[in-house]
């Protein structure tokens, strides 16, 4: 959500009975507007806070002018003093697919491939690093995921532009009511991946200045993965992800208003199928 | 298209920047020709496009107006959006006659019965003579516990929060209440359920029994009625085999008033609407909801498939969930409740507490460093799924008062294994963690001011469990999806292994008839044994 609506999108979220102490939000409004200054960013997103076992990581989120480049990510144990995070490589990736597990909210604390994974734990030690993983790689690799798998906006409020960069649409005037209840009136905000796989007939309908992302129709398992409601009676929509239990996405139609925050334990929920 | 360069024929403005048909001389050579070049392009530009109707003269005309009335700033860069706009708007125009109906969004119903929320309630006669009997019902101060757990993070928007203190007082009107607690939040597919937990006044839950009671009476009169006509029937015809099977006795839930069914649960999905009382939870439920692992979508009434088959609906489960939450997560500062001493200890348990008087509130930071300061008050539950054992045995013989012989065997074979769980009162620092993370999380609601910081206690096992402390005052509440938390993966109950056949016994395996050439053959052979049977008594005879 945006630094600077945070204390309006905090109220709309808080149907989940997540939010922030009236101290961390008053940490948060001067440390994300000094964020802004010293990284030179062109917008600063609260992100979301993960809980670990003996304390908490609050995350913040960077962009510049064009939103589809990679965002800075950085992140807080006490909304006061940020460090930035290293942007996610693949293997760190796939490491983190092996651990498991609660946080622990200790950064430097390191979780031993050893027992978890030999496979993992032989390949690192082949490449001559030793079979531990951090905490703060797994921090990157969790945000990474939760931001591609369950990241959302509504549709147009980005638009592309023929030279390929995204920008913010100014145009925007929300979605209206029957819209927002829709799983179609969503994207993903990262780099589509099933767009070509369209029928051509699907093609030509589409605008390719607003519909260049992934909607929200073809996520696994179909239609169910998140759920839909009308909060607040009737005037916000809020979207909860059943894959990442936690992330929240709010929008008040025919508003500009909209923004996805996660409060929770950094878990996937594998669970999924057998719960619907 | 093009950038422009000579002019071609099919272009308006052909023929313009020869001698006599530029707009700049003062002769115009051929006045004609040059009003037909004017003619053509007007022409051109008028021409309606065959795919929108529109044409290209009127277009620019409505885009010259719109910016001339509206004046935005840089109107050359945006004059793309501005010739879109334009475009739109032609398909706005609302010349019927009929008008469409406005739409009016669900929104101005559910903000109507929020309004109700706030209406006094008329008939105060009725209600006064009421509190002088009974002293009044308390209710909870529902802002303060929201002001402390927001202190930590947790908690709903004060809007909500003060919707659900107007709709508890509701239903402390409605029902017959002794007291009543807001419970927490559960979170569902299509709707959310708030929940109150609520203890009903001794007179009320009496009348429930007694309807229940009559109710099997009247079956248990039909029952023999119909035992009857089957006896009298089997006397004429033969009756297949019996089957000798007797399922496992059903383990009764728990009376009202104690164990897992001490507290009435209420829930609504928003506060406006109406509560809705959740019937009590039986063994079974709370057994089989260990199992299972189900969203909720926030109708009480729909079917919960799984396996094992929950024994009940949305309503059920919800209550089997809440039963489990109150008994893992429910916890007060050690020494705020003590047994009362005239009770004996008895080897289960005692079932009550009250408040302790002397209680001394330790510091908020010996709270948060050792969970040795906080207890459990609410009675663990059993495998079984009571809080109080009961041996199915004894259920078994109370039924079955005829087959005596029956009931000395199975005595002898087995006896069930006594559960006991952990008694009343029991420290949190006791409770199991999963792997290495330990069962609840401890922290102060702030560093920086720890003169009034706040004990918060977050449970690990039920993710979604708060609990927080400050000098006398404490609280519980939920906020979440309503399922345990496990390090591994869900893994659902395997169907049961194919059942044996019967064993094969000489008496049950089918030999093929004999024929008639070897009935025969029997026959004759068994005369023959008796004609020497015969035979031989002969001879005896003849000896003698």
């Amino acid at each position: 959500m945006e630094a600077q609506s945070l204390p309006a999108a905090l109220e709309l979220v808080a149907g989940g009975g997540a939010g922030l102490s009236p101290e961390q939000r008053a940490a948060l409004s001067a440390s994300l507007l000094l964020l802004q200054r010293d990284y030179r960013f062109e917008r600063v997103w609260f992100w979301g806070c993960i809980q670990g076992v003996r304390g908490a990581y609050y995350i913040a989120e960077g962009l510049g002018p064009d939103c589809a480049a990679p965002r800075s990510r950085l992140y807080s144990l006490n909304c006061v003093d940020w460090s930035l995070l290293t942007p996610a490589s693949k293997e760190t990736l796939a490491v983190a697919e092996h651990v498991k597990g609660r946080f622990q909210g200790d950064p430097s604390f390191e979780y031993s491939l050893l027992e978890r994974n030999a496979e993992a734990a032989a390949r690192l030690i082949e490449s001559g690093q030793e079979p531990v993983m951090k905490e703060e790689a797994r921090l990157i690799a969790t945000i990474e995921q939760i931001d591609t798998a369950v990241g959302i906006v509504p549709r147009g409020a980005f638009v592309k532009t023929p030279l390929g960069a995204v920008h913010e649409n100014r145009h925007f005037e929300g979605l209206s009511l029957a819209d927002a209840k829709k799983l179609s009136s969503y994207f993903h905000f990262t780099d589509p991946v099933n767009l070509k796989n369209k029928t051509l007939l699907e093609k030509a309908d589409l605008d390719p200045s607003t519909d260049f992302l992934d909607s929200l129709e073809h996520d696994i398992p179909r239609g169910s993965s998140w759920s839909i409601q009308l909060e607040k009676r009737g005037t916000v929509v809020v979207l909860r992800s059943l894959l990442w239990l936690g992330l929240t996405f709010y929008h008040v139609p025919m508003t500009k208003q909209f923004g996805y925050v996660y409060f929770g334990t950094g878990e996937k929920n594998l669970d999924l199928p057998f719960m619907l | 298209e093009r950038g422009h360069g000579p002019y071609q024929p099919h272009e308006p403005g052909y023929g313009l920047d020869k001698p006599g048909y530029s707009p700049y001389e003062d002769e115009i050579a051929d006045p004609h020709a040059r009003m037909l070049a004017v003619k053509n392009a007007k022409a051109y530009l008028l021409k309606t496009s065959t795919k929108s109707g529109l044409n290209l003269y009127d277009h620019f005309a409505n885009i010259l107006t719109k910016i001339l009335d509206e004046q935005p700033t840089n109107a050359v860069d945006i004059i793309e959006n501005i010739s879109k706009d334009v475009k739109w708007a032609q398909f706005r125009k609302k010349m019927d006659t009929l008008r469409d109906e406005p739409l009016i969004p669900p929104t101005f119903e559910a903000a109507e019965k929020c309004k109700a929320l706030f209406f006094k309630e008329g008939g105060e006669e009725e209600h006064e003579e009421v509190e002088e009997e009974m002293g009044q019902p308390t209710l909870p101060n529902v802002m303060e516990t929201a002001f402390y757990f927001e202190q930590a993070g947790i908690g709903l928007s004060k809007d909500e929060s003060y919707y659900i203190f107007l709709a508890l007082k509701n239903l402390i009107r409605v029902q017959p209440i002794q007291t009543c607690r807001f419970w927490g939040k559960i979170l569902g597919l299509e709707k959310n359920y708030i929940i109150a937990e609520v203890q009903l006044r001794e007179g009320e839950e009496e009348e429930e029994t007694g309807e229940e009671g009559e109710e099997t009476t009247a079956e248990g009169e039909k029952k023999t009625g119909e035992a009857e006509e089957e006896e009298e029937e089997q006397k004429d015809k033969a009756e297949p085999p019996q089957s000798t099977y007797k399922p496992p006795p059903v383990i009764p839930k728990e009376a009202n008033g104690t164990g897992t069914n001490k507290y009435v649960y209420f829930v609504c999905n928003e506060p406006g609407k109406p509560w809705v009382k959740l019937p009590p939870v039986t063994p079974a439920q709370i057994v089989c909801a260990r199992k299972i692992k189900k969203f909720f979508t926030g109708w009480l009434d729909a079917p919960v498939v799984s396996f094992p088959p929950f024994p009940g609906k949305e309503a059920n489960y919800l209550r089997a969930q809440i039963a489990r939450i109150s008994a893992a997560t429910q916890v007060s500062p050690t020494g705020f409740y003590q047994f009362p001493e005239e009770e004996e200890e008895e080897d289960e348990g005692a079932d009550t507490y009250e408040e302790n008087p002397e209680f001394e509130p330790p510091p908020v930071a010996e709270m948060v460093e050792s969970l040795a300061t906080w207890a459990h008050h609410v009675k663990g539950i059993l495998k079984q799924g009571r809080c109080v054992w009961i041996n199915p045995q004894k259920l078994e013989e109370n039924d079955e008062e005829e087959d005596d012989e029956e009931e000395e065997e199975e005595d002898e074979e087995e006896q069930p294994m006594e559960e006991r769980g952990p008694p009343l009162l029991t420290l949190i620092s006791e409770d199991e963690g999963m792997k290495d993370i330990p069962a609840w999380t401890a922290q102060a609601s702030t560093n920086l001011i720890p003169e009034y910081s706040v004990a918060i206690l977050q449970s690990n096992r039920w993710p979604g469990a708060y609990a927080f402390a400050s000098g006398r005052k404490f609280e519980n509440i939920y906020f979440g999806w309503g399922h345990k938390y496990s390090p591994e993966s869900y893994t659902p109950e395997l169907p049961p292994p194919a059942q044996a056949e019967f064993p094969s016994r000489p008496e049950i395996t089918e030999t093929v008839d004999p024929t008639v050439e070897e009935e025969m053959a029997f026959k004759i052979a068994q005369e023959e044994a008796l004609a020497e049977d015969e035979e031989e008594e002969d001879e005896e005879d003849e000896d003698d």
